[in-house]
């Protein structure tokens, strides 16, 4: 039901990630998904995209509450190629309505008991958000007046709850079988499947929960016909010590008598340790998988502002160079 | 203060937060701590990681608390007075106990139970768990043979989804908006104004018809039913707003969880629901003070090579750098929080997920707060 990306050749039956129109970033909750998801943005931009990264389970009452309101939920531009967008159910359905059923839409929008069943029906937030999500990597926007994107990045929610969003259209198109929620469920089913228009990213960081979430992640989109695209592990610890060096540290650690000396030193440790089980894990991810992973470092930073997304997006696309 | 001192008196124990925190880590941990000090308690998780599971000895999914053997505490060298329990929510089988429960007769149960739209529901994994998380502390909590229950909630982005999602889902099954629509001939049409004829057109239109007749079918089986939902609803309610329930809330000490908590804990009171305190984890503490840099490369010269010295600086003042950072978050939960309690457990050198980590952690979360203070400082020392 979509028109080909103009990126895409038929001569190539498995196009890069940046290649389709559609990447949905998955992965477990505290894993820095949306600042992968971000930073990828960026990476698209720079390559003259026209990219839009879109929020869904939305954070924007927290925004409200700090005083960091923007125009909700809708696409606002952040730098040159790159907007945003937080997806909100409520407002995708008014959207969709309106343009469904027209004087009906408002009839049914400003119905309060419609907003309840709507609301409440098990599914039908996760089909309006990815509804909306749909809607914009159309090359003929549904919305009026609205220009197309190169690429759609889906900032989704966590794995098991992310896999749900993916797996909600055809749910859905099962369920009403016939009807425009039939059909419409039956297109973006379609969409997702099609592994030359969209693709899925999974975050993890090196730790216990969040490999064992992103091989769950793996098997779990098999089962749907899905796959993983890329798998990007993020916040690494550099490996600054070895063996020899660790050991002299301990020594020092147990001589030194300034508590100065000691706080560091201990952190010094400390650090490595945690980048000894990081190493563990990546591993036990990599096994796991079969892939290779894009790698990004812990950022020391108070506050990941534009300069820090920036350097993230550089190792970013230089994984992604080096994985494809 | 420490958690002994927030759950005095308590029964119930809800911790509440966004993913990937510690949650699981820390219901497990204040579970332990409460066991110790002679209670009877019962942890209920959702999705621990497989080593801690292993730990508590959750290897399969009984649905129902089993004893965590006082041998496997005991090895981690701590006495345990009273009894740990433990159990993994499996939120299907929980909305199957429960449509049992309430289902006049064993056929109804079936019957709603092979229903697409439930089974659509009951395995529907935005608000199931948490809509089942609930309904198992609420008959636990009736079955009252638990001293605290300690409530781990469904791994979520937005922390508040653990407060609305139930809601969602009762107003869906109590059935206000379904039964309007679902009847078309029915009273529920007379009774609707009349405006009604064509926005049931416009339904038929958005939706189609083959969901509307399965849903009026759910309805349907439901029949009564949807009474003992409101009435169930009512009283997980009042279970929620007692006195004897404390909301604690588990951060990470980065900006966003901080903001998440914040935001939470203001909808908590909003809601009149009982907040107990923050609990934030992985905290890198100030090892710097009022200290000179500079003396600090001085001083690790005086053991070590230049080069590796310089390295340990650099990973210092790294260190320094996410320090920093989580004390101006710290604080500014602090002037948000005024006088309610605040409970920080540092960065420890690696994950939490066998019975060790969780001792770990319980002795920062149950420490006064001179011990505590002194366990910072002996980490250096």
């Amino acid at each position: 039901m979509h028109l080909p990306s103009p990126h895409l050749s038929i001569f190539r039956p498995v196009p890069g990630l940046l290649d389709r129109r559609l990447i949905f970033v998955t992965g477990k909750g505290g894993v820095g998904k949306s600042t992968v998801a971000t930073a990828l943005g960026l990476v698209a931009a720079r390559q003259g995209l026209r990219t839009i990264v879109a929020e869904l389970a939305s954070q924007e009452r927290v925004r409200q509450a700090f005083d960091r309101e923007g125009e909700r939920f809708s696409e606002v531009q952040l730098a040159d190629d790159l907007f945003t967008i937080s997806i909100d159910p409520q407002s995708a359905m008014e959207e969709y309505l309106e343009v469904k059923t027209g004087g009906l839409g408002h009839l049914l929008g400003s119905s309060r008991l419609f907003h309840i069943f709507a609301m409440a029906t098990p599914g039908m937030r996760e089909l309006l958000s990815v509804g909306k999500v749909w809607e914009l990597a159309q090359l003929e926007r549904r919305t009026r007046g609205a220009a197309a994107y190169d690429l759609v990045i889906v900032d989704s929610p966590a794995a098991g709850h992310g896999v749900a969003i993916l797996r909600t259209p055809k749910t859905f198109a099962d369920i009403a079988k016939v009807g425009p929620i039939a059909h419409q469920g039956r297109t973006i089913a379609a969409t997702i499947a099609d592994r030359a228009f969209t693709a899925v990213a999974a975050v993890a960081i090196a730790e216990e929960m969040p490999v064992n979430e992103t091989l769950w992640l793996r098997d779990a989109l098999r089962q749907d016909g899905l796959g993983l695209d890329a798998v990007i592990v993020n916040a690494l610890y550099p490996q600054r010590f070895d063996p020899d060096e660790t050991a002299e540290l301990e020594r020092a650690l147990e001589l030194s008598e300034s508590p100065l000396a000691r706080a560091a030193l201990r952190a010094a440790l400390s650090e490595h340790a945690r980048a000894g089980d990081q190493a563990d894990q990546r591993a036990r991810l990599s096994e796991g998988l079969g892939t290779q992973l894009v790698e990004l470092p812990y950022v020391f930073a108070p506050e990941l502002a534009r300069a820090e997304l920036e350097r993230l997006a550089d190792a970013l696309q230089a994984g992604l160079d080096q994985t494809s | 203060m420490s958690v002994a001192d927030l759950l005095e008196g308590k029964r119930m124990c809800i911790c509440g937060g966004s993913g990937g925190v510690g949650k699981t880590t820390t219901s497990a941990a204040i579970a332990l701590g409460m066991a110790a000090r002679g209670a009877k308690v019962a942890v209920v998780t959702i999705d621990p990681a497989r080593r801690l599971a292993n730990a508590l000895g959750l290897e399969e999914l009984e649905n129902e608390p089993r004893r965590v053997e006082p041998d496997r505490l005991a090895s981690g060298g701590l006495e345990v007075s009273g009894e740990l329990w433990a159990m993994m929510l499996d939120p299907k089988r929980t909305f199957d106990e429960l449509i049992e429960r309430i289902a006049p007769d064993p056929a109804r149960a079936q019957e709603i139970k092979d229903n697409r739209v439930y089974r659509q529901l009951s395995t529907a994994v935005s608000g199931s768990q948490e809509f089942t998380a609930i309904a198992k502390l609420y008959d636990l909590d009736r079955e009252g043979d638990f001293d605290l229950l300690v409530l781990d909630t469904p791994p979520s982005r937005n922390a508040l989804d653990f407060l609305e999602a139930p809601g969602r889902l009762t107003s869906f099954l109590e059935g206000r908006a379904g039964k309007a629509f679902i009847r078309p001939t029915g009273f529920g049409m007379r009774v609707l104004s009349r405006g009604a004829a064509p926005l049931l057109a416009a339904l038929r239109r958005v939706t189609g018809v083959d969901l509307l007749a399965d849903l009026s079918g759910f309805f349907g089986l439901l029949g009564d039913m949807t009474d003992d939902f409101s009435r169930r609803a009512a009283q997980v309610e009042k279970m929620l707003r007692a006195s004897t329930t404390a909301f604690l809330l588990v951060t990470s000490a980065q900006s966003a969880p901080i903001d998440e908590a914040m935001w939470f804990r203001r909808t908590l009171q909003e809601s009149g629901l009982p907040f107990a305190g923050v609990v934030v984890n992985r905290v890198h503490h100030d090892l710097l003070g009022d200290s000179d840099p500079d003396d600090l490369l001085a001083a690790l010269r005086s053991e070590l090579e230049p080069e590796l010295a310089a390295r340990v600086a650099e990973n210092f003042h790294d260190y320094h750098v996410l320090a920093r950072r989580d004390q101006t978050n710290v604080k500014r939960l602090a002037e948000e929080l005024g006088g309610s309690p605040l409970l920080l457990v540092p960065h420890l050198d690696h994950d939490v997920h066998d019975i060790e980590g969780l001792l770990r952690v319980h002795r920062y979360l149950f420490a006064s707060p001179s011990e505590r203070e002194q366990m910072i400082a002996d980490v250096v020392a």
